[in-house]
């Protein structure tokens, strides 16, 4: 198919004008969507926590559904989590320098989750670390959970790539510019869960091993070992809890919440499978009062039946339950 | 000729669809497309003959979350024990690449079966239900997703261990409050829909359920979208409840499946 030149002539004006307007346009869609409005709030001596909200991943949110903290030392930041996307790990860094000039020295992903690593492109890479396991998952999983953040979050993903970090972490003390660090390295949430606790503020930065008012999420779980996490956590002795999502704590209670969320969520998929209900009446069954508050419930009830359900059928189904 | 007349059929029942609209016209109130879905019309076409008779009927209960975020697994029951006569059942997706799912036919058990399925976008997901007087009576629901499920390989098809395993079933029967009888089974086999660059379609073709004494109770005609793994429910009246079953069939490649379903 040809087009006669004359259909396709605009004059010179008016091509110019159309131009501008979208030059115009485009910038004010770059500037307007992508500003997440980070605003660091101080928690304790040193320690600033960035609170995400308790919502799902969407087109408005960015994904910044996720808490970011970060500790200012006398040898450099350290920075827990590093946000949903390039966009956030780069407003989240000019956020550190309004407060600190320090430099960022260390960037602790506390697990292999997108919102927790998608902002490290923003960090020099060997400031960035992690558990063994969370650096393998995000070299084999980092791909395809970077795409789902595309479709999720859209525009506010530009440019975001997954980077591994290189520094692998082992459990124990970690002294650092005058803070003493203890990496508490559990599992359960995903495969590896890092954990950290400054003694020297009493702030414990618990991951997504503890959510407070919104729903947990349950992609990678083993809802066992999740609790058994958990009761380790409850034994730690803490003066303020930051939660992987939800707002900041000074006691214990997202962390019974959490518990209290994983343990029905285990009896009820086990019961459910022992009564052979389809997956499509387990989807329908009523959720008890004590959790209709917390945030985003129904949603991640749908996530978990969906996640966990098969292996309560496959074992109900199986011959392992008629062996005493 | 013969196309004469087919095209005088298919432009009478164009007019009696197209004619919906018009107030004028209170006969022949045949009801648009409850899902609204701008493949219908294909799927009239695609599914059923021109002569059928096709009606929307919500006693065809299509159960299936609105928003499927695992587009592999997308659990789905479909209940039509509200008619009478049932003799066979279609369950299709209009927007799915492979719109057919799979068909059933309830000949001793409840008009009814629990699946899941892989959906590549948000689709209607619907049961045709035939009677004895040879009409469909159709129902459905939307399921939304990000899509993706048929043009992924199975996990099983980069894992040897399916291989080890494929056609094996494990099953419970259960007894239920209201009456009758309740069989889960699981088969384990990849089901690759031959979608996924250098996967060959692989599916379950053929199963047959009956009661021990060789009854038949089922027979389930799957398509390449049911989800890996498959998990099927289906209901026994009391009537038929037997002290035990099998279960037969092969997928397209003649692999056999046979399993005997005890309490």
């Amino acid at each position: 198919m040809t087009a006669s030149p004359r259909t396709l002539s605009l004059s010179r004006t008016a091509r110019s004008l159309i131009a501008v307007f979208a030059l115009g346009w485009t910038l004010l869609l770059a500037a307007a969507d992508r500003d997440y409005g980070l605003s660091p709030l101080r928690i304790a001596d040193d320690t600033w926590v960035l609170v995400g909200r308790s919502e799902d991943f969407s087109l408005t949110n960015g994904g910044n559904i996720v808490n970011t903290a970060f500790i200012v030392t006398a040898k450099g930041v350290v920075v827990i989590d590093s946000g949903p996307s390039r966009a956030y790990g780069e407003q989240l860094k000019r956020a550190i320098a309004r407060i600190t000039d320090k430099p960022v020295s260390l960037v602790l992903n506390t697990h292999h989750h997108p919102d927790h690593f998608l902002g490290n492109q923003a960090f020099a890479p060997d400031t960035l670390a992690a558990l063994p396991a969370t650096i393998k998952s995000i070299h084999s999983e980092g791909g395809s959970l970077n795409e789902n953040m595309y479709r999720l979050a859209g525009d506010w993903m530009a440019g975001t790539e997954p980077v591994a970090p290189a520094r692998p972490l082992a459990a124990g003390p970690l002294e650092m510019g005058g803070h003493r660090l203890e990496l508490i390295a559990l599992d359960g949430h995903t495969e590896a869960d890092l954990v950290i606790l400054d003694r020297s503020t009493g702030v414990l930065f618990a991951g997504d091993l503890v959510f407070n008012g919104r729903t947990p999420t349950t992609p990678h779980a083993d809802l066992q070992h999740w609790q058994a996490a958990l009761d380790q956590l409850e034994k730690t002795p803490f003066t303020t809890l930051v939660p992987g999502h939800g707002p900041v704590a000074r006691d214990a209670g997202p962390i019974r919440q959490t518990k209290a969320w994983l343990a029905w969520l285990d009896r009820h998929l086990r019961q459910a499978a022992d009564d052979g209900l389809d997956m499509t009446e387990v989807l329908a069954l009523p959720l008890p009062a004590e959790f209709r508050g917390l945030a985003v419930v129904d949603a991640e009830y749908r996530r978990s039946v969906g996640q966990l359900y098969p292996a309560y059928e496959q074992r109900a189904l199986s011959d392992e339950r008629r062996k005493p | 000729m013969k196309n004469k007349a087919l095209m005088a059929v298919v432009a009478l029942w164009l007019a009696c669809t197209f004619n919906t609209g018009h107030a004028a016209s209170p006969a022949a109130p045949l009801r648009a497309d409850p899902l609204d879905s701008p493949r219908w019309a294909d799927m009239r076409k695609e599914m059923f003959p021109a002569s059928a008779q096709v009606v929307f009927d919500d006693r065809v209960k299509v159960t299936a979350p609105l928003t499927a975020e695992n587009a592999m697994n997308v659990p789905v029951s479909v209940d039509a024990s509200a008619l009478p006569g049932v003799r066979e059942v279609l369950v299709f997706a209009d927007f799915n690449p492979i719109v057919r799912i799979v068909r059933f036919e309830p000949s001793g058990a409840h008009a009814a079966l629990g699946f899941r399925i892989k959906l590549q976008q948000s689709t209607p997901v619907r049961a045709a239900v035939r009677t004895a007087d040879g009409t469909w009576h159709v129902g459905g629901t939307w399921v939304n997703t990000a899509g993706g499920g048929c043009t992924l390989p199975s996990t099983g098809s980069g894992s040897p261990e399916w291989q080890k395993r494929l056609g094996e079933v494990s099953s419970r029967v259960w007894a239920r409050k209201e009456g009758g009888e309740r069989i889960r089974l699981r088969i384990i086999h990849p089901i690759d829909t031959g979608l996924a660059a250098g996967i060959p379609a692989f599916f379950l073709q053929d199963l047959d359920l009956a009661d021990n004494q060789g009854k038949p109770l089922m027979h389930i005609e799957g398509f390449e979208p049911i989800a890996e793994n498959p998990v099927f429910t289906v209901d026994i009246p009391a009537a038929r409840a037997a002290t035990a079953y099998r279960v037969s069939g092969r997928d397209n490649n003649g692999n056999a499946i046979s399993a005997a379903i005890e309490k």
